[in-house]
């Protein structure tokens, strides 16, 4: 009877006696156990059993974080905190507006939640749930402002990218007041790419070197380079673009063109890169260089064949990222680089427009054909470094682990497919081999024709009058292709071993 | 004996660290140089002129350093608070699958360049916030950042533009740029906490929160400091979004949610164009203040994220 009672007990999902002691025996014993009739304790019991009528199942433990009376005191609040801003606005208070009304109801929210908890936990807990609160909604804010400015510059942008001059055109033709149909930002995409182009051939080479430098070379002279770069890092990029405008353009007497532009952003993305890619070198594991130096590699040769190869990806996603950096920045450009309207490919003469710097001179003007392209623009630019953004993923996702585990799948995969592929071709092999004997039938035919084709005309001629000589011809020529056929079966044969 | 393939690597990897070294040099040294000659015609009123008139002489940066602080302070005050809360939800919070999502998310972020920030505080916030300040300035107006000079509150007709292009606005748009890459760091370094101590705090019988403000928080203090100091850094440097918003006014102006205000960015992007040979040194001398400031910023930072128990890897 105790072990029954202490043991959780199916019971009382049981309909009473029958079926109980139809499926155990010892179920017999604890007559009206399941019916709630209440039990008659032996007398030689000493221990206290518990009325049965209390639940005799244990009750499953939650696992799951989240309980009903979560959802109903959060959803209660949520109800209350709404309906009492909705009276105090529209009866007691005279606040309006949508901000303020979100910002009561939201601190309604907080107050009345924090009392329901309050009801039946102890005060750790209920700074538990306000914390809990307050994360999910600073989350929410930042997550959902930083979605809708993409989107919102996307929406305001949709004017514009669906006309495909847009793409095509450039501004030199076309007028603030000229529709959406006339004009596009070609030039200004033009002009990005030739700038970012340079200003990369300027700063990967330079960047990685003295990267290498750093992390390989150590010595005090190479501690203070590191420091002065580190300082770099902090320069406003407007001050990189003064720093050109002032030497090139105005003592130089260089004009405003898109190599200075290359130049600005050059000054500006190189201690980015050049930060980045050392801590891409910290991370080689130092036992694969010792490896490679114990083995007698030098000091080029392990950069070469270890260094480099090991951080590829990271170097990768470092270049992809300052690149990124750079097609944004709009002051250096707005300094260096002049504006124009038309397409200019010529870095070194003229000025040249990047996309940043069309984006801020068509919001400038006041008509709204020039805003949307505005967006429009945007639109393109934020296209541009998403792109580069997933290319960045996608490079940086493929470490050597990733890769080897891709080839381990497809290695699993194949052995997977093995016995099917096995099958499937035991299941269409007769009609392979049909298919070739008949091919070869044709071929040993079309052997047998050109032969007869290859008989002289006469013969050919006597052959076709005369039905007995074709005979003979056909007799002659028939064990031929038999003995074919027969070479063509052992072949077969073959085949299938 | 060195083979000779080591010798020319380490003499081109030493090439190009001096020729970076001398690119970095010539720019702070040509800076200064050209800083110089203004400093020298205004002397220590540099620091307290207000007024930006460097050709009659009358010129300092009293009103956008100050202006730029502003800007600075309100968009870390609204930053620091966001970012926290969303790296804290990133790491502690956030359902494990929604987790690298989450985390490219922000990255991406981070990557949006500053003029589309810009585009949207313009076209969208300025509209929108408006109601905000003007509360703000009514309900607070007896502090004094919050006062508007010209405002009437009893009058309901009362122009709105009084509230538009202010400090308040930019550093909005600004604490949104810089949020990304402030709960970035955060994250990383709330992320770093170990997890011994975690189920330790845990195991005592701590709440979440109790355990996030015993291990997580004191564990990545260093890296939210230093996470904070650089989008401060960034903050102060910011242009092209600060530049569309405000309208540029040369007195200083502790009024943050009134029309007008001003940063050195914004100052250099002005008037570099019109800027005489005196006025272009004037100008960098300006640049050389922002970037002094930015350098200080960092460097603190660094010490900062270095010294603390998270800081090495971050």
């Amino acid at each position: 009877m105790t072990t029954l009672t202490d043991r959780p007990s199916p019971a009382a999902s049981f309909p009473p006696p029958a079926a109980g002691s139809r499926l155990h025996p010892g179920f017999g014993t604890g007559q009206g156990f399941g019916s709630g009739s209440g039990s008659v304790p032996d007398a030689n019991e000493t221990t206290h059993t518990p009325p049965p009528a209390a639940p005799q199942t244990e009750v499953r433990r939650q696992t799951s974080g989240l309980r009903m009376i979560d959802l109903l005191s959060g959803g209660g609040a949520a109800v209350a905190s709404v309906s009492l801003t909705a009276l105090l606005f529209t009866q007691l208070a005279p606040i309006q507006g949508p901000i303020a009304f979100a910002v009561t109801a939201y601190l309604l929210f907080v107050g009345i939640y924090a009392l329901l908890v309050s009801f039946d936990e102890n005060g750790p807990a209920v700074r538990d749930r306000i914390v809990l609160v307050a994360v999910h909604s600073l989350a929410a804010t930042v997550l959902a402002t930083l979605v809708f400015i993409v989107v919102f510059t996307f929406v305001r942008g949709a004017e514009a990218l669906p006309h495909l001059n847009f793409f095509t055109e450039d501004m030199s033709l076309a007028g603030p007041l000229d529709p959406l149909t006339d004009g596009g930002v070609v030039h200004a995409i033009y002009g990005t790419l030739i700038q970012i182009t340079i200003a990369l051939i300027i700063t990967i080479p330079l960047g990685i070197t003295t990267a290498l430098y750093l992390g390989e070379v150590p010595s005090k002279f190479s501690r203070f380079v590191r420091t002065i770069v580190e300082a770099m890092t902090a320069l406003p990029s407007i001050v990189s673009g003064l720093f050109i405008f002032a030497t090139f353009i105005l003592i130089l007497g260089v004009e405003k063109s898109g190599f200075a532009a290359s130049l600005a952003i050059s000054v500006m993305m190189l201690p980015i890169m050049i930060r980045s890619a050392d801590v891409v070198f910290r991370l080689v594991p130092g036992t694969l260089k010792e490896a490679s130096i114990g083995l007698g590699a030098g000091q080029w040769k392990t950069v070469w064949h270890v260094v480099l190869p090991t951080s590829r990806s990271g170097l990768t996603t470092a270049i992809i990222l300052a690149t990124a950096r750079g097609i944004g920045e709009t002051s250096p450009v707005l300094l260096t680089s002049g504006f124009t309207a038309a397409i200019n490919v010529d870095p070194f003469h003229g000025p040249m427009v990047s996309l940043p710097l069309a984006i801020f001179q068509f919001v400038k003007s006041p008509e709204p054909t020039m805003i949307a392209r505005g967006f429009g623009t945007a639109a393109v630019l934020m296209l541009l470094v998403l792109l580069l953004f997933v290319i960045a993923r996608i490079i940086g996702g493929q470490t050597l682990e990733v890769v080897e585990k891709r080839r381990a799948r497809l290695i699993r995969m194949g052995a997977a497919l093995q016995p099917l592929a096995t099958r499937g071709y035991a299941f269409v092999e007769p009609t392979v081999a049909r298919a070739k004997a008949r091919i070869d039938q044709w071929f040993a035919d079309r052997e047998v024709r050109l032969a007869a084709e290859a008989l002289p005309d006469r013969e050919v001629a006597a052959a076709l009058a005369v039905p007995s000589a074709s005979d003979r011809l056909e007799s002659e020529l028939s064990p031929d292709t038999h003995s074919d056929t027969s070479n063509r079966d052992t072949s077969n044969t073959e085949d299938k071993r | 004996m060195r083979d000779p393939a080591d010798v020319a690597f380490r003499g081109i990897a030493r090439g190009g660290g001096i020729i970076v070294l001398s690119i970095m040099s010539l720019v702070g040294v040509f800076l200064g140089f050209r800083a110089l000659q203004a400093l020298q015609v205004s002397g220590f009123s540099f620091l307290t002129e207000q007024a930006w008139e460097p050709d009659s002489g009358r010129f300092g940066i009293a009103a956008v350093i100050v202006g730029t602080i502003l800007i600075a302070v309100v968009a870390i005050a609204i930053a620091v608070p966001l970012a926290t809360g969303t790296a804290l939800y990133i790491t502690e919070y956030s359902p494990r699958k929604l987790r690298g999502f989450f985390i490219a998310l922000v990255d991406i972020m981070a990557a949006i360049p500053s003029v589309v920030y810009g585009l949207w505080g313009f076209f969208f916030l300025q509209n929108n916030i408006v109601p905000v300040s003007k509360w703000i300035s009514q309900t607070f107006g007896w502090i004094p950042i919050f006062a508007v000079d010209g405002a009437d509150p009893n009058d309901p007709l009362s122009s709105i533009t009084v509230y538009t292009s202010s400090t308040f606005i930019a550093g909005i748009v600004v604490a949104f740029m810089i949020t990304p890459i402030i709960t970035s760091i955060m994250r990383e370094v709330f992320g770093q906490a170990p997890l011994g101590e975690r189920e330790g705090a845990l195991a005592l019988g701590s709440t979440r929160w109790g355990m996030i403000r015993s291990v997580v928080l004191p564990f990545g203090r260093g890296g939210m400091i230093g996470g904070t100091m650089l989008g401060l850094g960034r903050a102060l440097g910011e242009t092209i979004a600060v530049y569309m918003i405000i309208s540029p006014v040369f007195v200083i102006q502790p009024h943050i949610l009134q029309n007008g205000a001003s940063s050195v960015s914004a100052l250099i992007a002005l008037r570099y164009g019109e800027a005489t040979e005196f006025g272009m040194s004037a100008l960098m001398a300006a640049g050389l203040a922002l970037f002094v400031m930015t350098l200080i910023v960092n460097f603190a930072a660094s010490t900062i994220v270095a010294r603390s128990r998270s800081g090495a890897s971050s």
